[in-house]
């Protein structure tokens, strides 16, 4: 104990272990969808570990990447486990943010006094798509190529400055070597960009504590449990309690994620697409080119809105505002009630619509364009738009159901 | 909340249909785990691929030690352009010769499966017939002006497309047999299965031993949940 006595009087070793984890009181009632934060972190863990040992095996040249994939593939001992961890991992973490984003629709958890932990939740999103898109570049496929190719471009439709942000991303005219080089080193440093930022969105999440699936704030109800009498009577420590469930949560996600890596590591051309076997080839478009699937949502809103005046600068616009709209949640809801569980008939089939809306988007997104695809992209763009931009309307109208004081099994 | 659920389900839907075009693929059914298989596809991939085709990620002490065969084995019956064992199956070919000769350099088929998928390659193989128009007098169904001669003619023999005419477009019936091959189609298809699923295996190595290792980690994953659950079971014993 005087060792850690030594500890404390230095650094405050037990004060912050106690703060957030040991007399950290989460509400007792958190259910499935609380999973996804924990999982979130761990598979950023993955992402950094096997990215790290990927890079001491991977060479960022136009004329060497697409081979040393293949050479840690073949020829590094466990090189094709440490790749399948980390392409896997890449879809896992959508699927898993995804999730967690969502709960946060479900139970309000974006509402006062969680507006900033939302705005943090949305840089971390942004920062994540910025990670995967320069990733998906590396293994210099003729996907990686002509999606990269696709999506710079979509910065070169830009009115007046457009051209020259392109070229200033690439680094030339076209997708090339010294683009291929500055993305290896940018998609190495913003991981741990990401890191510190989901350590802040940690810190802001234990200053306001922890929403639950009824919405109620745990904090303003009756004090006093069996740990402390100040703490909130609905709250448990996070450690031990929280700690032991995500650890099973842990197992059941790593089931479903070994599953996926040792038996469908392609998962039918969605995790690693097809096209991306072949090298890139500058010369030759692919017919059809689609960006991998946690894009795709994104990508038809783009498609289906139509261009002006030979630009698709408005369908650029349509895009970022796609993503620009989720930061508004916390100001678009006006419902009295958090959580969806005392949300009324309204809410619940605006949400059902627009989660709808998104499947399909991202469905469409790696179809083929044609004129019937276009119209159901259109509709789709129409009605993700609507859920935000009608929602203080909606959400006001609902008719609510009345909140308990305590929280609820 | 159920509902939600439910629409949300319905939503997935569409996601199932692939959309699927072009000339239809027959099945490869192909069985990797058969090493037998594996080594008759590597002589074909060896006696008809290799000298235009290079596999060049793959080496050729790897193809020995996963199709069980010994390296005395695999220099005698697979090894033409080089006598190091440990080297990749590269081709002696110049890249811009063979651009001349062929008008396009024929692709590295490593991992070429990968890309095309085994059914698609397992077709194309079995796809070729005479066309005056092409260079080569041959023409493929289901890559259509290929650059590529039908190497495999005198194992198959030659054939012809049938076409009908339909609405102003034709459309492709059946093949008919011209000349006889050394082969029985049966034979031939037989031969194809094979060399497709030495190409598969060839696109990814590990394939096998990853299915092998798979299982084992699932199980002890699977323990791992049980005893995680009665932890977290325990320790809420006393939550209510």
């Amino acid at each position: 104990m005087s060792m850690l006595k030594w500890f404390d009087d230095r650094y405050p070793l037990t004060k912050v272990w106690n703060e957030h984890l040991a007399q950290y009181y989460a509400p007792k009632n958190f259910n499935f969808w609380y999973f996804m934060g924990s999982l979130g972190m761990l598979v950023l863990v993955n992402q950094i570990l096997t990215g790290v040992w990927l890079a001491m095996m991977y060479k960022p040249d136009a004329s060497l990447a697409f081979g040393s994939v293949e050479y840690i593939m073949r020829d590094v001992d466990w090189g094709w486990l440490i790749r399948y961890l980390h392409s896997t991992g890449a879809s896992a973490f959508f699927i898993v943010i995804y999730l967690h984003m969502f709960r946060g629709l479900l139970y309000g958890s974006y509402r006062k006094p969680r507006e900033l932990l939302w705005i943090i939740g949305v840089v971390i999103y942004i920062v994540m798509m910025a990670t995967a898109f320069m990733g998906y570049l590396l293994p210099w496929g003729q996907m990686s190529y002509w999606g990269a190719q696709v999506i710079i471009n979509l910065f070169s439709a830009v009115p007046v400055v457009g051209e020259e942000l392109g070229v200033w991303i690439r680094g030339d005219y076209v997708v090339s070597d010294a683009t291929l080089n500055r993305f290896f080193a940018l998609h190495f440093l913003l991981p741990f960009l990401l890191a510190g930022i989901v350590f802040v969105h940690i810190v802001a999440l234990h200053k306001v504590g922890s929403n639950n699936p009824d919405g109620v704030e745990i904090k303003k109800g009756p004090k006093g449990n069996r740990w402390s009498e100040t703490a909130p009577a609905d709250g448990i420590p996070f450690h031990p309690y929280y700690s032991v469930k995500d650890i099973a949560g842990i197992a059941g996600f790593l089931f479903l994620f070994a599953a996926a890596v040792f038996f469908a590591p392609e998962m039918g051309g969605y995790f690693l697409e097809h096209p991306n076997f072949e090298p890139a080839n500058p010369l030759k478009t692919p017919e059809h080119i689609a960006p991998v699937w946690y894009f795709t949502p994104f990508y038809a809103i783009l498609r289906a809105v139509p261009s002006f005046a030979g630009s698709a600068f408005p369908g650029v616009v349509a895009m970022g505002a796609a993503i620009v709209l989720i930061f508004f949640l916390p100001w678009l809801d006006r419902s009295p009630v958090k959580s969806i569980r005392y949300k009324g008939t309204l809410f619940k089939v605006w949400l059902a619509i627009f989660v709808v809306s998104f499947i399909l988007l991202g469905w469409l997104g790696v179809q083929p364009a044609t004129p019937v695809l276009t119209l159901l992209a259109q509709v789709c763009t129409f009605l993700y738009f609507a859920f935000f931009l009608l929602m203080p309307i909606y959400s006001k109208m609902d008719k609510t159901k009345p909140v308990p004081e305590r929280v609820t099994k | 909340m159920k509902k939600l659920i439910v629409a949300l389900l319905l939503a997935l839907v569409p996601l199932l249909v692939v959309a699927s075009g072009g000339v239809h693929l027959d099945d490869a059914d192909i069985d990797v785990g058969d090493q037998g298989s594996l080594q008759r596809g590597a002589k074909y991939f060896v006696n008809y691929c290799l000298s235009c085709h290079s596999a060049k990620f793959q080496r050729f002490n790897r193809t020995a030690r996963d199709l069980g065969l010994t390296e005395d084995e695999v220099k005698e019956n697979l090894m033409f352009t080089t006598d190091k064992i440990g080297d990749p199956m590269n081709i002696a070919m110049d890249p811009e010769n063979a651009n001349s000769w062929f008008g396009v350099t024929p692709p590295d088929l490593s991992v070429i499966s990968r890309a095309r998928g085994v059914d698609w390659i397992y077709t194309y193989l079995r796809s070729f017939y005479l066309d005056e128009s092409r260079p080569f007098g041959v023409n493929n169904m289901v890559f259509p002006d290929v650059g590529m001669p039908h190497v495999l003619w005198n194992l198959q023999g030659t054939r012809k497309a049938v076409f009908t005419e339909h609405e102003g477009q034709k459309v492709f019936q059946r093949f008919e047999q011209v000349t006889p091959g050394s082969m029985s189609s049966e034979e031939f298809d037989s031969a194809m299965r094979d060399l497709t699923a030495f190409l598969s295996y060839v696109a990814e190595p590990i394939q096998l031993e990853r299915q092998r290792l798979g299982v084992r980690v699932l199980l002890f994953i699977a323990v791992f949940f049980v005893l995680a659950y009665l932890l977290k079971k325990e320790y809420w014993k006393d939550v209510h």
